[in-house]
């Protein structure tokens, strides 16, 4: 259990996807603007990467690996990614409404974010076993709408910033971006 | 079609420079940055990609039907991304081995994918090749370039080599995960004020 505790804070906040393996980056500079997008997009990707982990990882391991098809890991994962993208847009229209309404927009966009398939990624080449790969996809992927959150609420500020010309909109969201960075570096070592 | 071969190419030089003016396929210009072999290297497979990329679906154009045009998309470029992967393992395995999960991740990188929705599914094939090489290179310009200035600052080399004397304190701060995002940004600035005047 205590491994599973350790692995699950390693992929919060120690190797954060978003500001440590530079991961999902376009939405995160994309979607950041307005606290109510990035909550939208930060539910989105825990809900997409934790079913897409559970997937690739069958997929890796009762498709890939019993035929020895490896070389077509990268194709098999984005299409079953695509596909499950597509299915739970579809799903959630049908039964659950409410959330459809949620996260609908957000939805599409995560088949190109590279945060999911490279978590889905990262499982496979770390032999991670299921529960292994739940909690760290999971894991991930609330590292992911952490940084995602907290850079949205000091990017509203800005706004209200005088920022020079050249450096206004995504200039200084990077380098915002690189304090916030530097501020999960502190937990570098934490493991 | 008023633009010309030659504008199709350098227009992905300058005026649409992938990282700085589309802002897109940000993760990699990041990730693998720290050196210049590195950013070199990516930057020569996402060429091969996008142009393979842009080619195909250019050709086959008339054939993808709309609906499902970016599903076809996608395998294309995995298709060409599976292809790189095999022979940078066959070729470069020490560059293959640094760059890691960012090969895979070219089919994610939303430059091929972008320009084949927005330019090649519209446009001929030798447009569509002039696109697709002159995004490419200036893809890879933008990576040297931020790679050049990390690694000569995070480690005083440039390709390996030492370019300062023993005396030189390396900026550690440069190759770590926050001098990519303040580099990145810094050089947005510069480009931005550049092209305010020009």
């Amino acid at each position: 259990m205590g491994d599973y505790v350790l692995l699950a804070i390693s992929c919060i906040l120690v190797n954060n996807i978003l500001l440590m393996q530079y991961l999902g980056n376009c939405p995160f500079l994309g979607t950041s603007k307005k606290m109510e997008t990035a909550a939208g997009m930060a539910m989105a990707v825990i809900f997409v990467l934790v079913l897409a982990g559970a997937i690739t990882w069958m997929t890796e391991m009762f498709i890939l690996r019993k035929f020895g098809l490896e070389y077509l890991r990268t194709m098999s994962f984005i299409l079953v990614i695509a596909a499950l993208v597509q299915f739970v847009e579809m799903f959630l229209k049908k039964s659950v409404p409410a959330l459809y309404t949620g996260l609908g927009i957000y939805l599409p966009l995560i088949t190109t974010n590279c945060a999911v398939l490279g978590v889905c990624l990262i499982n496979v080449n770390e032999d991670y076993n299921f529960i292994e790969c739940i909690v760290s996809s999971f894991g991930y992927s609330s590292g992911f709408g952490l940084a995602l959150i907290l850079f949205a609420g000091i990017r509203e500020r800005i706004l209200l910033a005088r920022v020079p010309k050249p450096l206004q909109d995504t200039s200084i969201g990077l380098a915002t971006a690189g304090l916030l960075s530097l501020a999960f570096f502190a937990f570098k070592g934490m493991i | 079609m008023a633009k010309t071969i030659t504008q199709e190419f350098t227009k992905g030089l300058w005026k649409e420079i992938p990282p700085f003016r589309l802002v897109l396929g940000l993760c990699p210009v990041l990730a693998v940055t720290k050196s210049v072999e590195n950013g070199f290297g990516m930057g020569v497979a996402v060429i091969f990609v996008l142009v393979g990329s842009n080619v195909l679906v250019s050709m086959l154009r008339k054939i993808i039907p709309s609906k499902v045009r970016i599903a076809c998309f996608i395998i294309v470029v995995a298709t060409f991304v599976t292809v790189v992967e095999l022979l940078m393992q066959a070729y470069t395995y020490p560059l293959f081995l640094k760059l890691g999960i960012f090969i895979p991740l070219i089919v994610v990188n939303c430059i091929p994918l972008g320009r084949a929705e927005a330019f090649a599914y519209k446009n001929g094939m030798i447009p569509s090749f002039a696109d697709g090489l002159g995004l490419g290179i200036g893809y890879a310009v933008s990576l040297t370039v931020l790679a050049a200035i990390r690694e000569v600052l995070g480690s005083g080399t440039f390709y390996g080599h030492t370019v300062f004397g023993p005396s030189f304190q390396p900026f550690n701060f440069m190759i770590e995960a926050p001098g990519a995002f303040v580099c990145l940004g810094l050089m947005l600035c510069v480009m931005n004020f550049i092209g305010k005047k020009g």
